[in-house]
């Protein structure tokens, strides 16, 4: 075990630790559970909300599975990384104020909450909460698995006892804490994260001797590596656009994301969101992606994709640098995964079980069952993970194609356009996820672009053509009323 | 009721501004992006020039316009965004 290396990750999970037992005396103390547990209160200032928006975005994917690909293809991948840059600003903007303002007035506190009071339909809430637990358990078994997997070439632990402690670290805050944890702990998260990514940035332009050295020893073995096209020029400017869909506009349709734009205090905190975030996400998505290309002279010869930047890290820093380092995908993975736990756990507890099957519990009984509900699928999304699959970053892409494909018109469309209406967004969720399943399995990849833009287009025409023919029919009842 | 209130509330004219302006920026960061990587890219590799070490195409799609994007997001906030109060002014019907 190398401890040089091992300390600072561990210093780091006790910060995690002890956040989220701060978190707690506000859970403890506060006179709205849900919106407390669920939603931190609706108190997020800028920077955490900026922090917490490009936490749970940046995952797995973006820190180990992302510059795996740009080792073995070159620029060309660090190319359509940079289509998540959009992520920083886009999303607040158009869900923004509006969004933020009518939350308030229909007292959501998670998404589906948003959606019952847009809609008024059983339907869509039932929908939403299936699309949400469906996807995101994958989503976040992914991300065990990447965590897991973390520890275990860190420390030499075997997987499982690997996995079991990152499990471990990260319930005990977010089962404690809330979402409040959960944002602070992305706040430190997010730091650590752009530290990471600055230093190793540094360290391996250096250990590469610059980048005119690095940028000639890679045209040198592969001219294609430092063009758009990919290593064997197979990246075609279509395909690549495409992305901006995938991880750049569509994040707007995740619940993970849409959620926090719920979540923050005023309109001063929007606004800093935006600049910190964007400058944040843009910082860590295009050094990442670089380091995943200068690491090839470096290293060359790595199979696996997903080893590159644990190993270049552990072979150019000295061990505690190292540590500090590789505390950041660590802190994507957590930042993610916690998240997407609260995120499943608000949709089985306030929008299932509130809503259907036993709408007047006490509060202590929410309490409590909010605790263990999130403390079961952690254990659940452990067992699914003992036995990891291999594609960790498709698996986490394909949950976000279709969660966008569900989610993207119901919740934007919704918020600007009042003739969309509860049959639009029910169809608009059928049609989307059922294509996307369907795309994904028998021709993925449709006319060269990424699965996810044909149910996304298919989603937008059922959701305005059934809103529109449906149309007298809904507002019918609305005279009647 | 509920329509009347939201149709009319001035916040959400300001809201819907800001929304198309988060459109026209990553229209514009597109055109950006797109322009360069693939108008400057398409050249031979052996016709490249290079800015700071990196393939000039790479260097203004990514790196310059990943600079301009984050001044565009500025100004943006800072000329054209309002703040605005979220909570509802609530209608005191006298104590209770």
């Amino acid at each position: 075990m190398n401890w040089g290396v091992i300390t600072p990750l561990l210093i780091f999970l006790i910060v995690m630790f002890i956040i989220g037992f701060w978190a707690n005396r506000y859970v403890s103390s506060s006179d709205s559970f849900l919106q407390e547990y669920f939603l931190g209160g609706r108190e997020l200032g800028g920077f955490v909300l900026a922090m917490t928006m490009v936490a749970t975005y940046a995952s797995a994917g973006s820190f180990i599975g992302g510059p795996g690909i740009a080792y073995t293809q070159g620029l060309g991948w660090v190319l359509l990384s940079m289509a998540q840059l959009s992520t920083g600003y886009f999303v607040l903007m158009v869900l923004g104020k509006k969004f933020a303002i009518m939350a308030r007035k229909y007292e959501a506190i998670t998404l589906i909450d948003y959606l019952k009071e847009r809609y008024k339909s059983k339907w869509v809430v039932l929908l939403s909460a299936a699309s949400i637990i469906i996807f995101l358990f994958s989503a976040i078994a992914a991300q065990w698995v990447g965590g897991g997997r973390l520890i275990e070439s860190l420390t030499g632990l075997p997987y499982t006892t690997a996995l079991f402690i990152f499990a471990v670290s990260v319930l005990v805050y977010v089962v404690v804490g809330g979402f409040r944890a959960v944002a602070m702990t992305e706040a430190v998260q997010g730091v650590v994260m752009f530290i990471g990514t600055l230093i190793l940035l540094i360290a391996t332009v250096m250990a590469g001797g610059g980048i005119p050295k690095i940028m000639a020893d890679l045209s040198k073995e592969n001219p294609n590596l430092i063009t758009p096209y990919g290593f064997d020029g197979s990246l075609s400017p279509l395909y690549v656009s495409s992305f901006w869909i995938l991880v750049g506009v569509g994040v707007v349709g995740l619940p993970q994301i849409a959620v926090r734009a719920m979540s923050y205090k005023n309109s001063k905190a929007m606004h800093r969101a935006l600049v910190i975030g964007t400058v944040v996400v843009g910082f860590i998505m295009l050094g990442m992606h670089l380091i995943g290309v200068f690491a090839r002279p470096i290293l060359p010869g790595i199979e696996i994709g997903d080893k590159v930047m644990p190993m270049l890290t552990l072979k150019i820093l000295p061990p505690w640098l190292a540590g500090v380092v590789l505390a950041a995908p660590m802190a994507a993975i957590m930042s993610t995964v916690d998240s997407l736990l609260i995120l499943v756990s608000s949709a089985v507890v306030k929008d299932v079980y509130l809503n259907y099957i036993k709408p007047n519990a006490s509060d202590d009984t929410v309490k409590k069952v909010s605790f263990w509900v999130t403390a079961i699928l952690g254990v659940l999304v452990f067992l699914m993970a003992l036995s990891p699959p291999d594609l960790i970053i498709w698996l986490n892409l394909f949950s976000f194609g279709g969660l966008e494909a569900a989610f993207i018109w119901p919740v934007v469309l919704g918020l600007y356009w009042q003739t969309g209406n509860k049959y639009g967004a029910i169809s608009s969720m059928v049609v989307g996820v059922g294509s996307y399943i369907l795309l994904n399995s028998y021709y993925p990849n449709a006319f060269g672009m990424h699965t996810v833009v044909l149910p996304i287009l298919l989603s937008l025409i059922f959701y305005v053509g059934v809103s529109l023919l449906t149309q007298t029919s809904s507002s019918k009842l609305q005279l009647e009323r | 009721m509920k329509h009347k209130e939201k149709a009319n509330d001035p916040r959400f004219k300001i809201a819907k501004k800001e929304a198309y302006i988060g459109i026209g920026l990553v229209l514009f960061n597109f055109i950006w992006w797109f322009g360069f990587a693939y108008g400057m890219g398409s050249a031979p590799v052996e016709k490249y020039s290079y800015v700071f070490g990196l393939p000039a195409w790479f260097f203004y799609s990514c790196v310059a316009g990943f600079v301009v994007m984050v001044i565009l997001v500025i100004v943006a906030v800072k000329f054209f965004f309002k703040e605005v109060p979220f909570e509802d002014e609530v209608e005191e019907g006298g104590s209770q």
